[in-house]
Formats: C-alpha cells, structure tokens, sequence
C-alpha cells in the first residue's frame, strides 16, 4: 500500500446469478483527492460502490484501508461506516420530518439523554465551518435537494469519514448547487478527504476531479491523471474504441438525396417527461437516420417521446406536412409509426403468448378490438414473417420466451412490419444477439430504405450507426448537440461531438 | 423444422394431453368420480319425478351438482378475466350478489315487501341489478386500474360493506316475492326435467364463446396480464382493459345473484353467496389458469367450477357438516396449488421424460 493512499480495491471479483459484475477490478484513492468513477451504464460502477459500503460482498479480491493493517472485509454498511466510508446517494437516505441537527448527529448518542441545546451548537458550529447555509434547528424537509444533500455530507464529515462516495450527487441539482456543492467538495479535498465521485456529466467530471478510473463491461480500463486524458480519449475509453481503428472505418453507408424526398415526419421542440431538453428532428421517405451519445444520454427518450411512449410535455408534430397530436402509442401506431424498443424483456415481448400472437399484436390493436384476425390469417401473417426474416421457433404457437433472444427480436421487428409502417424506429435492435443476425438486421434496415420506408436506427455500436445510417444526431447530457451528415459521418468527429467542448 | 411430420407415438400423444390445460380439471373430476364410483356407486343414481306442481323433474346428485354448480360456473367466467387481466381476484363477489339480489327483490316488490302481484316486470328487475352490480364492478374496476391498489385490497372494501347494503336497499325487510314466473329461472320450466339454472349457465358460456370469437378480448387481456408495459406500447389502454374485466365480472354476478334469488323467491342477506368468492377463484385455480394472470382459458375455469361443486357435494353425502366443509376444500386447494407450482410441473415433466426414454438416457449416459 502507498503512503498517499487511503483507500486500495485490488483485483475484485464479483458476479451475480448470469453476470459477471465485476472481474478483476482495481481502484486507488488518495488523500485529498476527487477521483472520478466513469464508465456506461452497466460498467459496473454501482457494484464497486456497493462492494465498498458493503451492500454486496466481493467474491474475492482485496480492500486496503489506510490505518488498518492487512485487508479489511466489509460485510455490512455499518462496518464500511466505522472504517470510514460513507456515501451520499442520488436519493437522500435522512429523515425528511427531523431537524438539521438531529439528522447530523442521528444514531450516533453515547447517553440515553439528549442535550438538544449542545446538539444544535455543534451542528451549527460544523455547518458554518463547511459553509453550508442552513440553521440547524430547520425541519429537513424545507430544505432544498441541495441542502440537503450538504446535509448528509456534513453528517459524514462530522463522524470523522475519510473516504466519501458521492453517487449521482449532481443529477437532481441546478447550475448554482452544483456550484456550491463543488466549493464544499473541494473544501473537503484540502481537509485531506478523499472523494469519489460518480456522475454521468463529463463537464463537472473535467471541472472538480483530480483522477479518473474508468471501467467497462465489469473491467478495470485505466486510472489517468485528468490532465493527460482529454475528453475524446475519455469517450473512447468508455466505449471501448481506440481513436486510430476507428479512424479507417470506411463509410459505405448509402448516399441518401435529402433535398428531394419529401419530410415523413417532424417535430419541433418536442420534449417528454423523462428530462430531454425540447429537440427539434425531422426525417424524409426513405432515410436512415440515427441517435447517438453515450448510454443515458437521452437518445431513447427522444425516440420514445416521438412514439408517445413516454408522457409527452410539449412541441409540434407533423406526419407527412399535416399537423397531428401523439400522446400514446396509438397515435403514433394511427399514423404509421411502428417502434422497437430498447428493452426486449420489459417493452418488446408478451412472453407466455405464441410466436403467433405476439407477431400479429400490433396490427390487431390497429385494426381494432372488434375486427379479430381468423386463426388462419394470423397463422399466414406470422408464417410470412417467419419466412422472411428466418425466424427459428418450432412452431407459430410455441410461446415466445421459449425462442433465443435473436430470434424474439425478429418476432418483434416482424410485428413492426406487418403493420406496414411509413416510419419505423429501432432501439438498439441489435443489442444482445449473434453476429449474424446483427448483418441481417443492418442488411434489413437497408433494404427496407430502399424500398422507401423512413428509419431511425439506435446503436451503442458506432459501427453499425456509420454503416446504415447517412444522419447521425448526437446526444449529450440528455440534449441534442450535433447533426453529422456527409463527410462528418467519421467515428472522430462522433466521439468528439459527444465528449463536446473540445472540437477545436 | 416441422415437428409433426413425425408419427406420434401413444406416449407422446399422453404427454400431450398432460400439458392441455384443460387435463387438470378433467383429471380433478375423474379422480372424484372414480372415488364415488368405488365408495358408493348409488352416488350417480338419477330418479325421474313429480314436484308439487305435477311437473317431472329430476333428482340426484349429479342433477344438484350441475344445478347448483351453474352460479359457479357463471362467476368462474368473469373471475377468469379479472385474474387474468389484473393479476388478481376479486373478493366481493359473494357481496355483490347480496346486493345484486337484493336489488331484484327491490324492485319486484317496490315499497311493499309481501305484494300479492309484482310491482314490475321481471326482465326490468334483472336489467336494473345487472346496472347495479355492473356499477360495482366498475368500482372495484376504477380503484384497480386507476388507483392501482391490489386487487383483492380494492375489493375488500365492498366484501366488507357489500351485505349491509344489500340489507340497506330493502331497509333491512325479506321480501318475499309471490309470482308463478318468477321461481322458474332458479328451478324447473314447467315439463322440462333439467334445473333451469344450467340452461342459464349454458347460454352464458355461448355469449362469451361468440365474445371471445367475434373480438379480440382473450388477446387484449393475456398481453395485458403478461406484459403491461408491452401492451401499452403496442397500443392498448391496460388501465381500461382491467377496469372492463371487472365490469363483465359484475355482469356476471347479477346473472348469479338473479338465479339464488329466484331460487328462494326471497333473500337472506347474510347468508345468500357465503363464501362464493372462494369457490370462484378456486375453480379459476383448478382450470389450470395461473392465480397471477396472464394466459386464461375459459372452458377449464367453467369446468373447473363444476368440480369444486362435484366435491362440494361429495363431502355432504359423506356427511360432512357445513361448518367443516372449507377444512376439506382447503386440503384440496394445497394439493392444488402445489401441484400446479411450475417447480413441481417442471419436476413431473423430467420424470415423465426419462420413462418415456429409458434406453435413450441409458445410452447417452
């Protein structure tokens, strides 16, 4: 163990039933630092986290805490607490109906009898010494989301922690908390704390930290010192894409005439319930177009709020020049809109129902609840698909979850085009399935262009997006920043326009 | 690709036969009927006679049991729906017939409690309390649906306030209803034999037979019941969709609630339906159909209904008190429910598997 460090995971292990979280993961944190743990969603940060509070326990490796000789097993959030490890989470765990000062000093009495005029001192004594405005007698509840999270900051301070994992701290926060919760952030950092800091922002990651670890796919990448990683390099970590083999991809994708077909579908300021910034996108017949960004950056909520999937909350849409409302999926479905989503499990299949069935759903909600399908036109249409798009199932009727999930995700796509659609979105319609079936569906999406159908294509793959799509939007942050059409379609100018503020 | 190019074999057709849903009702009724069969045949005697008005009925154990079986059967219908759909079962059915008949009585009877002739005419009592019962239906519906409360929470409150409102709509008077018509519809048709409440009950599998084919209703509420978000997504309105299953189950009552009163031509408020909700969600159970929605089939739900009666009515030739009988049921229901467990069918499925190949496991070991 170094002598600046106060903190050393080294080679940890961890998987739950199916998935391997964590392999092989190391993290340093040093004294007095602010040390950034980066990766996409499902990189295994949250993991690391819990392994180090204790939430779960590591299958193997080691953790090194500075003061304690040899390794030091965490089995429960109480014991991280008394090695000096405390979190501060997206959601406030306190208690919204105390005070200030007994949520800091909550649980922590020696004596059965409370000094409440001592405890409001002393709240109010730590409170100034960290700058956090606040009296200590205010019922938490009435504070801000900001205060509050100071709050619990100042709580972790005052039981002497050494190691502070703030996680998400920021998602809930306007620019002036965000401000103040770095002063106090880097209040701590010269007091000699040690900060780990998750976040999805990489301006605030670039603005407060000192260190970046960054993991993927349950792997440890690399720990980099923030000035000798720039932002590109840093997305492309995250990716799991070298800049140079990115580079001589060539761009075999169509070239696509914008000026002279005719606009299928267009929004304006179009914004939804789930927090994207208003957008304005439109898209002609026969197109490929395509969201991209990091994970969580907002691209399939904007495909959700123009299927109606997600509450919408505002703008204008016209289908095909002519004004229309889509609130709900069938609105959308009504004028010709069909939508693959992102999670097959959860939006995508009707598990317990036949091959059958779950080809024929949509158009038979279309059609309407009084006019059913006979059997043998439902067993045409899905034999049809089950033909063209060479579906392995053993029969129409044998239930859906029993198929692979390539092939569930070709039952889907089938029920998306039996409804003949002017525009069809794909989330990620390649996620989790073979090589092969990959080729089919980019050699699909082709096809079915040419053939004069509207398609906007969502990939975590660049690859795929470059080869079928010829408009790229870029996502950051929940907000569109960045059309590439032509020549900009480059696996560089796409991690640059996503990693942002450095284009120059 | 085509597995039935092959000629099937006698086993694989057995094995077949065990994955239909319908085989756990059947294979429930057999193992009763064998059991009579063996212990007491006289169990299945049916004997031709006279009531007191001259006309020819039937009697017998199997006569009571598709007699009485009927209401069952009736609710099992409806209550199949609203498992599937919710994810759930509605407790205040028993109620809900208490009030249903109540209102039936109220209405044939008007302010007088013991008229000599009926204040109204019998079709507009029935259409009333099935607007009645179909009302509370649609409550249970709204605080299902819209307020997302557990199904059996939601409708808890109506079973616990169901019988005093019942008892409230007559201001707690029996009215006793004198009519020549009126007892036919839970008794005999003058010269027919056969117990009209299984007539009723047959026109009620046609109707939702002709619904389920003429509409999309089993689609709907299976995708509803599988997979919500999926639904929404592909265009149904799941909040609606569970609300109207529980509207047909509130149909369903007032049919049920109109043949007991018929039956008695007057009505006991607490006693009317005790315990039905039960029986119903019991015979949705032994159908085969899963307790937590989704996948429904209606015929073995109605099937199922019959059985519970056919035990029903074994435990009381046997003797068994009233008092004792849902001891017994219960002891049934565990062997069900276990026996429908999916780790149990998976278990039973291996087994069945490595009878049927011996020689192949042998040789692959």
């Amino acid at each position: 163990m170094q002598d600046r460090s106060l903190l050393e995971m080294r080679g940890i292990y961890k998987s739950f039933p199916g998935v391997k979280a964590l392999k092989n993961v190391d993290f340093t944190l040093r004294e007095g630092e602010i040390h950034a743990l980066m990766g996409e969603n499902g990189a295994g940060k949250s993991t690391l986290i819990k392994v180090l509070t204790g939430v779960h326990v590591k299958d193997s490796g080691d953790i090194f805490i500075k003061g304690h000789s040899g390794p030091v097993q965490i089995h429960s959030p109480q014991e991280a607490q008394n090695a000096g490890i405390s979190t501060v989470y997206q959601e406030i765990s306190l208690c919204p109906n105390l005070s200030v000062a007994e949520n800091i000093f909550l649980g922590r009495g020696k004596t059965p009898i409370v000094k409440w005029r001592d405890m409001n001192r002393k709240a109010g004594e730590l409170l100034d010494s960290l700058g956090i405005a606040v009296k200590p007698t205010q019922q938490l509840a009435s504070c801000s989301i900001a205060v509050q999270q100071m709050v619990a900051i100042a709580r972790a301070v005052d039981m002497d922690c050494r190691v502070l994992i703030l996680d998400e701290p920021t998602s809930s926060l306007d620019e002036s908390e965000v401000a103040k919760l770095f002063k106090l952030m880097r209040d701590l950092r010269s007091r000699g704390v040690g900060i780990i800091f998750v976040t999805h922002f990489l301006d605030q990651v670039y603005e407060v930290c000192d260190r970046i670890t960054v993991l993927r796919d349950g792997q440890f990448v690399g720990e980099y010192e923030i000035g000798s990683l720039p932002r590109v390099q840093l997305v492309s970590k995250m990716l799991g894409k070298e800049l140079d083999d990115m580079a001589d991809i060539k761009n075999d994708a169509p070239t696509f005439d914008a000026m002279k077909a005719k606009v299928v579908y267009e929004a304006e300021e179009l914004c939804s319930s789930e927090g994207i910034k208003p957008f304005n996108f439109n898209i002609r017949k026969g197109e490929v177009n395509g969201f991209t960004g990091l994970l969580g950056s907002g691209r399939s909520e904007c495909v959700r709020a123009i299927f109606g999937a997600d509450k919408v909350t505002g703008g204008r849409v016209k289908v095909e020049g002519k004004a229309v409302k889509i609130n709900k999926p069938i609105d959308a479905m009504r004028n010709g809109i069909a939508y693959l989503p992102e999670d097959r499990k959860r939006d995508g299949i009707v598990g317990d129902l036949s091959v059958r069935d779950n080809i024929i759903l949509a158009l038979q909600v279309k059609k309407g609840f009084f006019k059913p399908f006979s059997k043998s036109q439902a067993i045409a249409f899905a034999d049809e698909y089950i033909k063209l798009l060479d579906i392995k199932t053993a029969s129409v009727d044998t239930p859906i979850k029993s198929l692979s999930g390539g092939n569930q995700q070709k039952v889907i796509l089938g029920r998306w085009l039996l409804t003949h659609p002017k525009y069809l979105i794909l989330d990620e319609p390649t996620r989790g399935i073979d090589v092969g079936t990959k080729v089919d569906i980019q050699k699909l999406v082709l096809k079915l262009a040419s053939e004069g159908m509207s398609i906007t294509f969502i990939s975590s793959e660049t690859d795929e997006m470059l080869r079928t799509c010829s408009r790229l939007l870029v996502m950051r942050d929940r907000k569109l920043v960045g059309i590439l059409t032509g020549d900009e379609l480059t696996q560089n100018t796409i991690m640059n326009t996503i990693a942002g503020g450095e284009q120059k | 690709m085509n597995p039935n190019t092959r000629s099937k074999t006698a086993s694989e057709i057995i094995t077949g036969m065990f994955r239909k849903q319908i085989f756990i009702p059947i294979a429930a009724l057999l193992i009763l009927a064998i059991f009579n069969l063996i212990v007491d045949p006289s169990f299945f005697k049916v004997t031709l006679g006279q009531n007191n008005n001259g006309d020819p009925i039937l009697s017998g154990n199997i006569i009571s049991i598709i007699d009485y079986g009927s209401e069952l059967a009736i609710l099992a219908i409806g209550m199949t729906l609203v498992t599937a759909a919710s994810r759930g079962q509605d407790i205040s059915v028993g109620a809900a017939i208490a009030i249903s008949g109540s209102v039936v009585l109220r209405v044939l009877c008007g302010t007088n409690s013991r008229p000599d002739e009926l204040q109204a005419p019998i079709i507009v009592a029935f259409l009333v309390s099935c607007i009645v019962a179909m009302s509370f239906g649609a409550f249970n519906g709204v605080l299902v649906s819209i307020f997302k409360i557990q199904p059996m929470v939601a409708t808890l409150i109506l079973f616990t306030a169901g019988r005093s409102i019942a008892a409230w709509i007559n201001n707690n008077e029996l009215p006793v209803v004198k009519d020549d018509v009126f007892p036919v519809f839970g008794g005999y048709i003058p010269g027919v034999p056969i117990p009209t409440p299984f007539f009723i009950a047959i026109l009620c599998f046609i109707i939702t037979w002709l619904v389920l084919k003429f509409t999309n209703l089993k689609l709907y509420v299976q995708s509803v019941g599988i997979n919500e978000q999926t639904s929404r997504l592909n265009g149904l309105n799941p909040a609606f969709i569970k609300f109207i299953t529980y509207v047909i189950l509130g149909l369903c009552v007032a049919v049920a609630g109109f043949i007991k009163v018929s039956r008695l031509q007057t009505i006991n408020y607490s006693v009317v339906a005790k315990d039905i909700e039960m029986d119903a969600i019991l015979a949705v159970a032994l159908g085969g159909n899963s307790l937590s929605g989704g996948k429904f089939n209606i015929p073995s739900s109605i099937l199922g209904a019959y059985v519970i009666q056919f035990l029903t009515t074994t435990l009381y030739k046997f003797e068994v008190q009233a008092d004792a009988l849902p001891a017994y049921k219960a002891v049934v229901v565990i062997a069900l429910v276990i026996l429908s467990a999916p780790i149990v069918r998976e278990k039973i499925g291996q087994t069945f598997k490595k009878l049927r190949s011996p020689a192949q496991a042998e040789s692959n070991g």
